[in-house]
């Protein structure tokens, strides 16, 4: 602490005394401005925009919207609301945290504790990177393209030509499980390693094994980063529309394919809110602007809280911490 | 310990040991299936899109003709395979594609730059603290609401108030002006990859060591100057890194730039003057996502994943080389 002490008054001076932004050359207040300018700007343009689909979301958003389903309509009045979307970005977010879950931890935990070979390491590290650069359209042709082997039918249906069609729940929760992997990663990665070696080591002093000490040590304490990244990654699941479009077919309503009753709507196709502005934005088929305004306010309403979330719980880890 | 438990403890070692052995192999396996699932996606992607390339060489990427009308003729080829068409050129494409990167990303990075040393040093503290939410809001905001806001909002007032009669009129042979333009499409996507670039730059100007601006603040300069010449210097691989992955990202966005783009297949033409950020284009990502209805059609299918492999590689590349830019802020712990 006695090094932090003769620094205060320094910065005091500094601060208060005759450095004032007035007394630089103009070329220097000039760059200030600017900074106070890019700020201002960024935020008001950020906070007018989300005003601005709350303003209109409000407007047209309706109970018997959110309850009833879509329908062929030729009016906005008649083409019903969007009840099946919501449940579709519900299941697909599911789908995509579950199988996103094991594959992220069980690579950050391996790449901290384990990390050998180095160079495999150093590879998966990278591959998930790569991953979180690929554009997510081609994510979803690629995935069209994988599930359309024969091996895949389980998790879609075959069309009438006996073609598997490769769109589906399952396939398209696969595939957006990529989306949060990076995140799920990076954070799970991010918190062990701030765990101090200590922990690990009065952990083994004990006699504990080193599996025993990932699960019954570190995972716990790694709980808020995972939660972290994974409220993150729903968020970014339940926003993507390039996987909808392609890989669950964006129709109507679910339509369940085969026999069972909760299997067959995965194995169908559906849509989801992302898909449903899109399909009734000015560059869909539906172009019911009244619609898109409601259920994009319904979808940022449900990104926002998941953000909101994050930065609760990030907000009560620190406190712990300190 | 208990003398029980101790024995059943050596009794157990063996199997224990095996199970440690077991889970360090299980998560490795687990971490490597992306690896696979890497290498499997590009030379999947590859392989179907092979005869698009060798159908067309390098004029792959060149211009010849509309690219709308070869992706038309593309799609009608006979059901024959020997008379599959594959002509295309789709230097449109890729000009659109480099025009819009290209563009925000600099756009993106001035105002980037700026924001996080506005956030890092000169916002006072009640500022600050409602300016960085407020920029991470952003960055939650799906594709597709942009895409809305875009087409809706941005696109009506560029088509009413902004394009004059005689602008369009004066391109009304080539191409039609409907509001649906370059610089709608920049300025949304300026807005969509701003705050990436802002979080990456900010970490890494608050991870400069503090002594470099005490001993440079020590020497006189104000403290604008110390931040240009020593904290943004040293934080120059961040902004770089910041850069590269905003163009991955700006890149691949396909929906919000179908929506607000135009989708024509049309290179807008600097030589127009003021009229060039008003007209039309279709970078690739969006390509793919207007056509993916026709991914059936073999001929066409192949011309689409060819589209997807040069974006692939190319996403890959950014990727790889974002994370290389990075590596020199590891000295000041900046882990991003």
């Amino acid at each position: 602490m006695s090094t932090v002490a003769p620094q205060q008054p320094i910065r005091k001076v500094h601060r208060k005394g005759k450095d004032s932004v007035s007394s630089w050359p103009l070329r220097d207040r000039m760059a200030i401005y600017a900074c106070w300018a890019a700020g201002l700007i960024l935020s008001s343009v950020a906070l007018l925009l989300v005003g601005y689909m709350f303003y209109r979301g409000l407007q047209y958003i309706s109970l018997s919207l959110i309850f009833s389903n879509p329908a062929v309509g030729s009016s906005q009045a008649d083409s019903g609301g969007f009840l099946s979307p919501i449940l579709g970005t519900l299941i697909l977010t599911t789908i995509g945290t579950v199988v996103a879950l094991p594959i992220a931890i069980g690579a950050a935990v391996w790449l901290v504790e384990y990390g050998r070979p180095t160079w495999l390491a150093r590879a998966v590290e990278s591959a998930i990177e790569v991953v979180a650069g690929t554009p997510s359209i081609v994510l979803a042709i690629f995935g069209l393209l994988l599930f359309s082997n024969k091996i895949f039918q389980p998790l879609s249906f075959a069309g009438d030509n006996g073609v598997v069609v490769g769109r589906s729940f399952l396939t398209a929760g696969t595939m957006m499980s990529l989306i949060a992997v990076p995140l799920i990663f990076t954070s799970s990665r991010e918190a062990l390693l701030q765990i101090p070696a200590q922990v690990r080591e009065a952990s083994y002093a004990l006699g504990k094994t080193k599996w025993a000490t990932i699960r019954k040590v570190l995972l716990p304490t790694v709980r808020p980063g995972i939660f972290t990244g994974t409220a993150l990654g729903m968020g970014r699941i339940a926003g993507d529309t390039a996987i909808v479009v392609v890989l669950l077919g964006a129709t109507l309503n679910l339509q369940p394919q085969g026999s069972g009753p909760i299997i067959s709507t995965l194995r169908g196709s559906g849509s989801t809110l992302t898909s449903y502005v899109y399909n009734n934005s000015p560059a869909g088929e539906g172009n019911a602007p009244q619609k898109a305004y409601a259920a994009a306010f319904f979808l940022l309403f449900l990104v926002l809280i998941l953000n909101f979330g994050v930065d609760v719980v990030a907000r009560r880890s620190k406190k712990e911490i300190t | 310990m208990s003398s029980s438990d101790r024995q059943s403890e050596a009794a157990g070692q063996a199997p224990a040991a095996k199970m440690e052995r077991r889970a360090e192999l299980t998560l490795g396996a687990l971490s490597s299936l992306l690896l696979f699932l890497i290498a499997g996606m590009v030379i999947y992607v590859f392989i179907k899109a092979w005869p698009s390339f060798a159908h067309n060489g390098i004029s792959w990427f060149g211009a010849s003709g509309s690219v709308d009308q070869q992706l038309t003729k593309i799609f009608d080829s006979p059901a024959n395979p020997k008379d599959y068409v594959y002509k295309i050129g789709t230097w449109p494409l890729l000009y659109a594609t480099l025009l819009t990167t290209v563009l925000s990303v600099l756009i993106g990075g001035v105002l980037s730059v700026f924001t996080a040393i506005f956030i890092v040093e000169f916002a006072p503290q009640r500022v600050r603290d409602s300016v960085s939410p407020i920029i991470r809001l952003l960055a939650a905001v799906p594709s597709v609401i942009y895409g809305l806001v875009g087409i809706l909002v941005l696109v009506p007032f560029v088509t009413n108030s902004v394009i004059s009669e005689g602008r369009k009129g004066s391109v009304a042979g080539v191409v039609q002006l409907s509001g649906t333009c370059l610089i709608v499409a920049v300025v949304v996507l300026t807005l969509m990859i701003s705050p990436i670039m802002i979080a990456i730059i900010s970490d890494a100007l608050r991870a400069v060591p503090r002594g470099w601006k005490e001993g440079a603040l020590a020497l006189g300069a104000n403290r604008w100057r110390v931040m240009w010449t020593v904290i943004v210097r040293a934080a120059r691989p961040a902004i770089i890194a910041a850069a590269v992955i905003a163009s991955a990202r700006a890149l691949g966005e396909g929906i919000m730039l179908a929506m607000v783009s135009g989708s024509v297949g049309f290179a807008p033409n600097p030589l127009d003057g003021v009229t060039f950020i008003f007209e039309p284009l279709r970078p690739y990502a969006a390509t793919i996502v207007d056509n993916a209805e026709g991914l059936s059609v073999v001929p066409f299918g192949q011309t689409i994943y060819a589209i997807a492999a040069v974006l692939l590689i190319t996403a890959l590349a950014l990727s790889l080389g974002g994370a290389a830019a990075k590596r020199p802020l590891r000295k000041y712990g900046v882990r991003l």
